[in-house]
């Protein structure tokens, strides 16, 4: 897999999460995914940054265009130095809170997306990675 | 800062929501929402979000408070003109927005107002006999 | 060697008439023609153009292929390739467009008196080596753009079985055939939210006769679909559910929480009176009874 682009964003307050959203568009206009492919790209994209914001303590991400076997894609990697998350099932189940807790974010952006990998310690942070692909 | 406007559409309420709205903005448009129904004595709300390319779960818990908030002053809320590529997303998502109506654009989602306001009067006229 | 490869450029030049005829017979002798699927014309065009193009590259590219001074020629041989894929000729009768040029190129080294037995064959042979991979290129392109084509008729394939079709104003039908793979379903609601848009409909009818079998993951889809369409303000009604499939559905627990019909005929009538309409049927007129009796009585 080569990377052809990449740019890294602070997650440090809402403004920050349309930004995220925004590069995001760019790089999956520029890796040709369809316009569905593209909405849900974005709006995965949009639900980690604002998990980042709200329960990582701010972060940042770092939004790649990707190429593989003669596809391309795009590549976000979410990280922050929260307080990582104790039960990883638990929250990618869905349940769609109105106050504290993840609700939709992390089974949504999971269900949105071609491949996701997650890695979380309690007390260290969490890491999140989506991709999709054309 | 920006709010986004609200405008009086007989006796319902209208936002077009046209930009990709950061957390104040969204919950300015409740709090500015709730103050016009009072003022207005607005029956319904009328949310377009056919220009939103995304909606997140942000928006669309702020579209189900909406709502809710909506239905405890007696006013029904109607989202419409959501894009095909959001719906399927949506979907996918999880968010079903139940709490929400729906109708394809502004003029249905008008009428959908007009006829359940016009049940409810009815219903009102009946009990009332 | 150099001096060699300059040698080449020249002869292919200055005997671009006798090989250029004699290739094109080869051609011709091969068959390609025989269907006409194209003219002896082009068949002299392209090949006359090609020659052009190999000749510039023997001038400055050597004997390897790859040099970019080849480019032209490996563009010309693509394009070609690619027509010839798209209007059905073998990957035998394309290549042959290149590899019948060996002969007509050996026999102007052969036949050019200056040059000694030990220098046409190393001519000979750096020829052949150059245009074996220019071959093997043209073969390349053409295995790429049948493959292409393939994809796409997937996607045609795709699309034309899952065709959304208008039954009254506001009112769609998805005759569904085949079995609902997520794939499937992707492009279906696509398809059909797109058509709810473009005709503002309220109601879809999706009628499912056609679907052999619904199975936990099948009716998931089927939910998606009709949630879809409900987030953008049309409603669904599910119909063609044959009796072993309500069975199906009852043991395997799943819920369909939408309107459900046997046939997309009781489907339509209730999509009908949702949206205002009813259908009644003609009186037929006294004026009407009069005109059939009247010719009878003239006549008597």
């Amino acid at each position: 897999m080569t990377t052809q682009k990449s740019e890294r964003l602070e997650i440090r307050s809402s403004d920050d999460v349309v930004r995220v959203r925004q590069l995001t568009r760019t790089l999956a206009i520029a890796a040709g995914l369809g316009l569905v492919d593209q909405t849900k790209i974005i709006t995965a994209a949009s639900e980690l940054a604002r998990n980042t914001l709200d329960y990582g303590g701010g972060g940042f991400v770092l939004a790649e265009q990707v190429e593989a076997v003669g596809r391309r894609g795009v590549r976000l990697t979410f990280e922050d130095r929260g307080p990582g998350i104790p039960d990883i099932n638990a929250a990618l189940k869905d349940g769609f809170t109105t106050g504290k807790g993840m609700g939709l974010g992390l089974g949504g952006a999971k269900r949105l997306s071609n491949e996701f990998s997650i890695h979380s310690t309690s007390g260290e942070g969490t890491k999140i990675m989506i991709a999709r692909w054309k | 800062m920006d709010r986004i406007p609200i405008l009086k559409f007989g006796n319902a309420l209208l936002v077009t929501i046209q930009v990709d709205m950061h957390d104040r903005l969204a919950t300015a448009l409740e709090e500015d929402l709730t103050s016009r129904i009072v003022e207005n004595n607005a029956k319904g709300v009328l949310i377009d979000i056919s220009a939103l390319e995304i909606v997140d779960s942000f928006i669309g818990r702020m579209l189900d408070n909406i709502a809710a908030v909506s239905r405890i002053l007696d006013a029904d809320t109607v989202v419409v003109g959501m894009r095909p590529a959001v719906a399927i997303t949506l979907v996918e998502l999880g968010l079903s927005l139940t709490g929400v109506k729906t109708a394809l654009n502004v003029e249905r989602g008008m009428a959908l107002i007009q006829a359940r306001l016009k049940m409810s009067d009815a219903e009102d006229d009946d009990s009332e006999e | 060697m150099a001096g060699n490869v300059g040698t080449v450029a020249e002869l292919v030049g200055g005997n671009e008439q006798t090989i250029l005829s004699e290739w094109v017979e080869l051609q011709k002798k091969s068959g390609g023609l025989q269907t006409g699927r194209i003219t002896e014309n082009e068949v002299v065009s392209q090949s006359r153009d090609f020659l052009h193009l190999l000749r510039d590259g023997l001038a400055k590219g050597g004997n390897d292929a790859n040099n970019p001074a080849y480019g032209p020629a490996r563009q010309m041989l693509a394009d070609i390739s690619r027509s010839r894929a798209l209007q059905g000729f073998s990957p035998g009768e394309t290549a042959t467009f290149i590899f019948s040029l060996k002969r007509p190129l050996f026999n102007t080294f052969s036949g050019n008196a200056g040059l000694s037995p030990a220098q046409v064959a190393e001519l000979t042979w750096n020829v052949t080596l150059l245009l074996d991979e220019l071959g093997l290129y043209t073969l390349e392109v053409f295995q790429k753009s049948r493959e292409e084509v393939i994809v796409r008729q997937q996607r045609e394939i795709s699309e034309l079985s899952t065709p959304v079709v208008k039954l009254w104003d506001g009112v769609l039908a998805l005759p569904l055939i085949g079995t609902l793979d997520s794939a499937r379903t992707q492009v279906v609601m696509e398809n059909l939210l797109q058509t709810i848009v473009d005709t503002e409909a309220e109601i879809a009818i999706i009628d499912i006769t056609g679907v052999p079998t619904v199975d936990t993951l099948t009716a998931q889809h089927l939910l998606k679909t009709v949630a879809a369409a409900r987030l953008m303000g049309a409603d669904c009604i599910i119909s063609g559910i044959r009796p072993q499939i309500a069975q199906t559905m009852v043991h395997l627990g799943v819920e369909l929480n939408v309107v459900s019909k046997a046939t997309l005929a009781d489907a339509f009538a209730v999509a009908l009176d949702r949206t205002g309409r009813m259908v009644t049927k003609q009186r037929k007129t006294a004026s009407s009874f009069e005109r059939s009796k009247a010719p009878a009585e003239k006549g008597q």
